[in-house]
């Protein structure tokens, strides 16, 4: 954790009738940081984004977001987060500066405060000159940074982001994390993202990877890594289960079949002249079986499959 | 661990959501059709269709269908207005603008005010647009009863759009809004004096017209709109029908700002 803890989670749970959301769940997350909540659906991200968001209710536990208790303190808290909707809570019948401006209102800013702020928020998020467009005109990445500008105005400690890149193609999404990152090395905000994407979470200084309403890991994306392997040899080929098996008996190797592939690690820091050598026993041994090889760095999906003993994309249940 | 006094905004919010309201309704013009054009419609064939061969019993000699039908039409028009202005809370609420207002320190009765007072007025502004008719309906009036006219309508356009916003806001989806809407909303319509006069009715509908607020209401339009008529004779005391509508509107806002403030977390 970089600065002082400006959101502090102590074992915070939620249950809906029936069904344990998140159980009992700690972290705090430093000042100036970039935090991402990484898990598949079910995982309780959702619910954790509502509470924090002050959507849902603290049913167990504490949780203090800069000085204001959010228990105790809703108000406090709500003056103190910007929150971005994965379903953007736009006007889509406004214009984007009557987006701002009422948005503005809802935190009692009036007058030359209120346009001062509107007019900086459109300058920082380089959409200026689409003030005067309807929102329901603008492009889904546009409209995204319409929404991050709008979270800004009342200058909130924290932003919380609810699958920000949700319906964005890749350049949109490439522009909003550029635009993200901007935001926290020029102004040190401290942002708090959801995702089920890998690649988003790599992104963040931090990654807290939940399952089922519990973390299964807290670190930063490359300390992570190094804990499942560095490399991973991915197989496509006939018989996978059958081939891991065998791979497990004769090579000592540990494998996972998902998604019509075989992805066996290596063995945690082994040099390069090692990796090499395991690539080609395989081939060596079962060549005739695999139909394509490919060798590449263990992601965060390793990392899920590796403390959960499931695939990413097998969670379960509704958030 | 005693309480932070929670600061929370009021007026500008307030005056947020209303102005939301007036633009929204400014750049949906199809909404002026569904709140105004359609009771209009109705008035013109159902009033014109039934017309003279209608005796209420009381009121102008000679009156016709049309002129006992016009302030059951003002009271329609309210009604589909505040219908049309609440049902968008339901996906608002989720996957809209309203999301960014439950997040923002903003006061629960500012919330339901600006909502509240938002429908009112585009329900009024429609009403009196109405209301501009009623000399080619064959009434007279002066200004004591236009006054009397418009305060109804104030006090029936929040009553409805706060009784819409109850009624929307615990909801996840707007079909349950149009079922509560054919078995709640339009009966109460239907049975508030509006269609037919509830001297020669069954006792039963009698009773039901009797406890329907919007009854009241009605009733004291129809006597603003005939001044020097005889429905003193069969209507109700007009300052008991004035007080049955402050109270009318004054429970559902209060019960709106009780529920945002109940149900915000949820």
């Amino acid at each position: 954790m970089e600065g002082k803890a400006i959101l502090s989670v102590q074992d915070a749970g939620f249950s809906y009738p029936g069904r344990t959301a998140l159980e009992s769940i700690r972290f705090e997350v430093g000042s100036g940081e970039t935090f991402a909540l990484l898990g598949p659906n079910g995982s309780g991200k959702t619910t954790l984004f509502r509470i924090l968001a002050t959507l849902l209710p603290v049913q167990k536990g504490h949780i203090r977001i800069g000085e204001c208790c959010l228990v105790n303190d809703p108000a406090g808290v709500r003056s103190q987060i910007g929150v971005v909707f994965q379903a953007p809570s736009l006007d889509k019948k406004l214009k984007v500066i009557e987006n701002l401006r009422y948005q503005g209102m809802l935190y009692g800013l009036s007058g030359r405060e209120l346009a001062d702020r509107v007019s900086r928020a459109l300058e920082r998020l380089r959409i200026s000159d689409r003030a005067q467009d309807p929102v329901e005109r603008l492009s889904g990445g546009l409209q995204r940074r319409v929404e991050i500008a709008k979270s800004l105005l009342h200058k909130p400690r924290l932003l919380i982001l609810d699958e920000p890149s949700t319906g964005l193609d890749p350049r949109a999404r490439r522009e909003l994390w550029e635009t993200l990152a901007e935001l926290n090395r020029s102004e040190g905000m401290t942002l708090l993202v959801t995702t089920h994407l890998m690649e988003e979470a790599d992104l963040c200084g931090r990654v807290m990877i939940l399952d089922r309403g519990r973390i299964v890991a807290l670190d930063t994306p490359g300390a992570l890594r190094r804990n499942v392997s560095s490399e991973v040899i991915t197989l496509r080929g006939d018989d996978l289960e059958g081939l891991n098996a065998e791979i497990r008996t004769k090579l000592s190797l540990t494998g996972q079949v998902r998604a019509g592939t075989l992805r066996v690690e290596t063995r945690p820091g082994a040099e390069d002249r090692l990796i090499r050598q395991d690539l080609q026993r395989i081939l060596e041994t079962f060549g005739s079986r695999v139909h394509s090889v490919t060798l590449s760095r263990a992601t965060l999906e390793d990392v899920f499959m590796k403390m959960t003993g499931r695939s990413f994309e097998s969670g379960e249940g509704a958030e | 661990m005693s309480p932070t006094p929670q600061k929370t905004f009021f007026w500008q919010p307030l005056l947020a959501l209303w102005l939301r309201e007036m633009l929204r309704f400014v750049r949906q013009r199809n909404r002026v059709v569904g709140a105004f054009a359609t009771p209009v419609v109705f008035w013109i064939f159902i009033g014109s269709g039934v017309g003279t061969s209608f005796n209420p019993g009381f009121g102008p000699e000679g009156a016709s269908y049309l002129q006992y039908f016009f302030p059951g039409t003002l009271v329609m028009i309210v009604l589909f207005t505040a219908i049309f202005s609440t049902i968008s809370v339901i996906e608002d609420r989720r996957e809209g603008f309203l999301q960014g207002v439950l997040v923002a320190p903003v006061s629960p009765l500012a919330l339901a005010g600006g909502k509240i007072l938002g429908g009112a007025t585009l329900a009024v502004g429609q009403a009196l647009l109405f209301l501009a008719l009623a000399p080619l309906a064959g009434f007279k009036f002066g200004l004591l009863s236009f006054a009397v006219i418009l305060i109804v309508l104030c006090l029936l356009g929040v009553a409805l759009t706060a009784l819409g916003l109850l009624i929307a806001w615990p909801m996840d989806s707007t079909m349950g809004f149009h079922a509560i809407m054919n078995l709640f909303l339009l009966p109460l319509w239907f049975l508030s004096g509006a269609l037919f006069p509830v001297e020669g009715a069954s006792p039963w509908i009698r009773w039901i017209v009797q406890i329907n607020p919007l009854y009241y209401g009605l009733c004291l339009m129809r006597v603003a709109l005939n001044p020097g008529g005889d429905y003193y004779r069969v209507l109700p005391d007009p300052r008991w029908c004035f007080v049955v509508t402050v109270v009318f509107a004054a429970v559902l806002s209060a019960g709106c700002a009780w529920l945002i403030q109940r149900r915000r977390q949820a």
